[in-house]
């Protein structure tokens, strides 16, 4: 048995019954690292860690994980794949860290991302793209790539993953994993560098819907050091995963099956309804009238928010520093403009731009805070499906992955591969992607499920119930 | 310039003021909230603005600004809201400070004054916002560089900004000081002007008396003292006053006090005036303050300066003068008080306390909470004079001795024998023997010259060390001479 094949959860019950090691277990991640990352090009860092066998025992899930680079641990360099952060160590632990951690977590490694989570491929790294697994000239989406080819290539039993607007789901999808976007508030962002504050959110990148919840279950909850986290229970999200989903009512938003879904992708998320159909729930085509408008708030609001988080990168404390050769305004402004321009990639740099933009003062009005006001009506179009439907469902990408190089030049067309994705970021609602069959290239697609704030259990339920009755998860490449 | 010149313009000011706030721990973060210590050393991730570092707002900063707000009778917003303001600068971190734009907490209030013609004026407060500090800059000249000091970042401050309602320097001096005073009432703020806790910028314009349009303003800073904001604008009016005079524009621009050279200069123009492009903080949700914190926090008020002034003089009959002093210190004020409990004479207590102990506590520098002098011992000092046993010379000398000994009255008394003498045998044995030495004064008021009485008494005085009862004495000298 390739222990790096296995589920956590399926680790986690050998374990238990001493039919394997916390050692052995990180010893085939390792070595499925060494095989194939060379060509996938997940890991941007590896931590050299060796698992103590004392307290192995103690640790309750001593589970290899991959971090997306954007995550601060204490004493490691993390740098959101952006030269300007280079040499920058943590002096902290990221509350997920802390208590990935504390549960006995073995961090693999930093996962490769677009730079500051800016993109759909995994492109915009200074280190490079990584590839997808299933077909190494393909991207594995964005912008947490890294971590869901680590999971699809079993480089990683689990990963975590950051997502603004797509960031996990998206990727989840390209790759064939389950990926979730828990509910805004349900997970503590303290320690993730921001890209977009109101938007980002942190969650698993799992092989199945049951690592989902369990991992869920390590690093969700209410933090007082951040003041956007959500103090409300956590529920033992174990308990949801129910094989039966008879009587809940989902609505299909038509606007997510109009015209740039690809047939591959429709037909896939079809026959998932009718699966689900099959066990007893109703379905109903209804509508988000404001979904046309998601990619212009999502990309004002979030290029709003980035342009001022990532204007602390200055060469003052950390990170790189760079002087022009000649003075060209004042030694400060000269260390701006030249630690900036050498440390940024050109789509942060559009990013940086677009969002200065729309905060200015004569222009605030028209952009920033129309986005802000558009951004109520999307989600006044959520909860009122809400007070009817448990659920909402549709495809999580427009495409399969495409290839590497395809968009670099389009950023219009990247934007679009997320036009299924943002709605759920600037609603706050949790959203979940799982592998809902393949392509004729053996590309994988997703399937996107929505609920209501909070309602992450009814996600893992019928995220669960149609895993139970498909075996697209059981699919792995073997590399 | 002319008189004739100075009375055809009507002076308009403004005051912004920057009060660091003294909560013990900083506004977004657990640091300690201290000035003076190693650069550096009171920092942690989220003052640093390190990568992934998340804002709290700390509840005692948002306590601390509601009595601001209810002190100078501001509404108070119970919608809390922060907003980004965005500029590249090394002292500031994140390379945005965390404020309050469209909803301050505190808005729409009044703090009165008096003005130089001694009338009551109100001086609207347009808004009083909360907002963290920068860190502050250290250029080193020797090396060729700049060094940055983050003990600061993210200390809480308060930004109270007043309507153009100041007219003259004096006004703004007196608006300063009865604002520094209600501010220490609070206890809120050290409000020292000299280390930063209270810094003060001023808008300046002058308008033809009876124009209804504002004149061209400049903004003042850089003043570093009371004396210091009074001077620049002082100088500052002048200067508006002399260029209208004269024919030419005042350009609107920002100026420097320089408190050496006596003279205001333009710091920069305004061509690199700043776009903040401000946001809505997202790392901090808006709240709602309960609906009992704010009114919690009127009850909690103390008495402030104005009406405690007020009550002094009804209840105690005291003069303004004399309430005016009082005030300056609320522990003075509440010694004054618990005094009146033990001597009945208030208007002697309070010579008492305006004489002799505001002398002690100048010389020392010192505050009447740090010399432990309680109010029943110092008004036995007034009890004995009044019965006679000591003089007021002793008494004043025995106030010393208490505050350095901290013995009682009593044994100060038995101690440096200051017991004032007015047994008669031996009092007119001394008189006796100064007539003897004298002879020649006592013959002048034998012959009626009583004004050399005078010189025998401080003989008296002197002779006996200041402890014979001098109005004994002078009923002696009468006695044996006349």
């Amino acid at each position: 048995m390739e222990l790096n094949r296995q589920t956590a959860h399926e680790l986690l019950d050998l374990l238990k019954n001493k039919k394997t090691t916390p050692e052995a277990i990180l010893d085939s991640v390792h070595k499925q690292i060494q095989k194939s990352d060379k060509d996938v090009k997940a890991y941007v860092r590896l931590n050299q860690n060796k698992v103590d066998p004392k307290t192995a025992n103690s640790r309750s899930v001593p589970i290899p994980i991959g971090i997306k680079d954007n995550m601060c641990i204490l004493d490691e360099e993390t740098t959101c794949s952006s030269r300007i952060l280079k040499g920058f160590k943590a002096p902290y632990d990221a509350t997920v860290i802390e208590k990935l951690k504390k549960s006995g977590a073995i961090l693999i490694g930093n996962t490769n991302m677009d730079e500051f989570a800016m993109g759909s491929s995994t492109e915009n790294s200074c280190y490079g793209a990584t590839h997808n697994p299933w077909k190494l000239d393909c991207v594995p989406g964005g912008s947490s790539g890294g971590s869901a080819a680590a999971v699809a290539a079993s480089e990683a039993i689990w990963a975590i993953g950051s997502d603004t607007g797509g960031s996990i789901r998206q990727p989840a999808s390209f790759c064939g994993v389950v990926g979730l976007k828990p509910t805004y508030g349900r997970v503590s962002r303290y320690g993730l560098i921001a890209f977009a504050s109101s938007l980002d959110q942190i969650g698993p990148i799992t092989k199945d819907v049951t690592d989902s919840a369990l991992l869920l279950n390590v690093i969700a909850g209410y933090d007082e050091r951040d003041s956007t986290s959500v103090n409300a229970p956590v529920p033992d999200y174990r308990q949801a995963l129910k094989n039966n989903v008879k009587g809940l009512k989902i609505g299909i938003p038509k606007e997510y099956f109009v015209q740039g879904l690809h047939p591959e992708v429709k037909n896939a998320v079809m026959a998932a309804i009718e699966a689900l159909k099959n066990k007893g729930a109703t379905f109903k085509k209804v509508s988000l009238p404001h979904t046309e408008y998601g990619i212009a708030t999502y990309y004002i609001t979030a290029t709003s928010e980035a342009s001022s988080n990532l204007a602390r990168y200055d060469g003052v404390q950390y990170g790189i520093r760079e002087l022009p050769k000649k003075t060209r305004k004042s030694p400060l402004l000269d260390m701006y403009d030249e630690t900036r321009h050498v440390g940024f990639g050109a789509e942060v740099k559009r990013r940086i731009m677009l969002g200065t933009y729309s905060l200015s003062s004569g222009y605030y009005d028209a952009y920033y805070l129309k986005g802000l006001k558009v951004r109520t009506l999307i989600k006044n179009d959520f909860d009122k499906l809400f007070s009817e439907f448990d659920a909402l469902i549709g495809p999580t990408s427009p495409t399969t992955a495409f290839k590497i190089g395809d968009k670099v030049n389009d950023p219009l067309s990247m934007y679009l591969s997320d036009i299924y994705t943002v709605s759920a970021n600037l609603s706050g609602i949790p959203a979940i992607s799982v592998p809902c069959g393949f392509s004729k290239e053996r590309l994988p697609i997703g399937l996107q499920i929505m609920a209501k704030p909070f309602a992450e259990e009814m996600l893992f339920r019928i995220a669960y119930t149609y895993e139970q009755n498909t075996d697209w998860h059981k699919q792995s490449v073997n590399l | 310039m002319t008189i004739a010149a100075k009375q055809k313009y009507e002076t308009v000011i403004g005051l912004e003021v920057h009060l660091q706030l003294n909560t013990a721990t900083k506004i977004f973060c657990g640091c300690a909230n201290k000035f003076g210590e190693a650069p550096n050393t009171l920092t942690c991730p989220v003052c640093l603005g390190l990568p992934g570092s998340l804002p709290v707002v700390n509840a005692k900063a948002l306590e601390y600004a509601m009595k601001v707000g209810l002190a100078l009778n501001c509404k108070v917003n119970p919608f809390v809201k922060f907003d980004r303001k965005n500029y590249f600068y090394p002292d500031c971190p994140k390379a945005y400070q965390i404020s309050q734009f469209d909803l301050p907490i505190c808005s729409n209030g009044y703090l009165m004054i008096e003005t130089e013609e001694g009338e009551a004026k109100e001086i609207r407060i347009n808004r009083a916002h909360l907002e963290e500090d920068a860190g502050k800059l250290i250029h080193d000249d020797k090396n060729n560089c700049s060094l940055v000091d983050y003990n600061r970042t993210g200390t809480p401050l308060m930004e109270i900004v007043t309507e153009p309602d100041l007219r003259s320097a004096q006004e703004a001096y007196n608006y300063l000081q009865n604002l520094k005073l209600t501010l220490q009432y609070l206890n809120v703020s050290d409000c020292d002007m000299e280390k930063g806790s209270l810094r003060c910028d001023a808008n300046i314009s002058i308008r033809p008396m009876g124009a209804i349009k504002l004149g061209t303003k400049t903004e003042l800073k850089n003043m570093n003292s009371f004396k210091a904001v009074k001077a620049g604008l002082e100088h500052e009016i002048h200067r508006h006053m002399a260029a209208l005079e004269s024919g030419q524009a005042i350009i609107q621009e920002t100026r420097l006090w320089d408190e050496t050279r006596a003279m205001t200069f333009a710091m920069r123009s305004k061509e690199e005036a700043h776009d903040y492009r401000y946001f809505p903080e997202p790392d901090l949700v808006p709240f709602m303050m309960e609906g009992a914190a704010i009114e919690t926090t009127r009850k909690s008020l103390p008495e402030l300066p104005a009406k405690k002034r007020e009550r002094l003089m009804e209840q105690y009959r005291v003069s303004a003068y004399d309430a005016n002093i009082l005030i300056q210190d609320p522990a003075l004020a509440d010694f004054f008080e618990e005094c009146s409990k033990h001597y009945k004479d208030t208007k002697t207590i309070c010579n008492w306390i305006n004489g002799p102990l505001m002398k002690e506590l100048n010389t020392r520098k010192t505050r009447l909470a740090d010399i432990g002098l309680r109010p029943e011992d110092f008004t036995v000092l007034m009890h004995k004079v009044n019965e006679g046993i000591l003089s007021n010379l002793a008494a004043k000398d025995i106030l010393r001795f208490m505050i350095d000994t901290q013995r009682s009255v009593d044994t100060i008394i038995e101690e440096k024998g200051l017991a004032q003498v007015s047994d008669d045998s031996t009092l007119e044995k001394l008189v006796q023997e100064l007539i003897k030495e004298h002879h020649n004064i006592a013959e002048q008021i034998r012959n009626g010259k009583e004004s050399a009485i005078g010189f025998l008494v401080g003989q008296a005085m002197r002779k006996s060390q200041g402890k014979a009862n001098p109005k004994k004495i002078g009923g002696l000298i009468k006695k044996l001479l006349t």
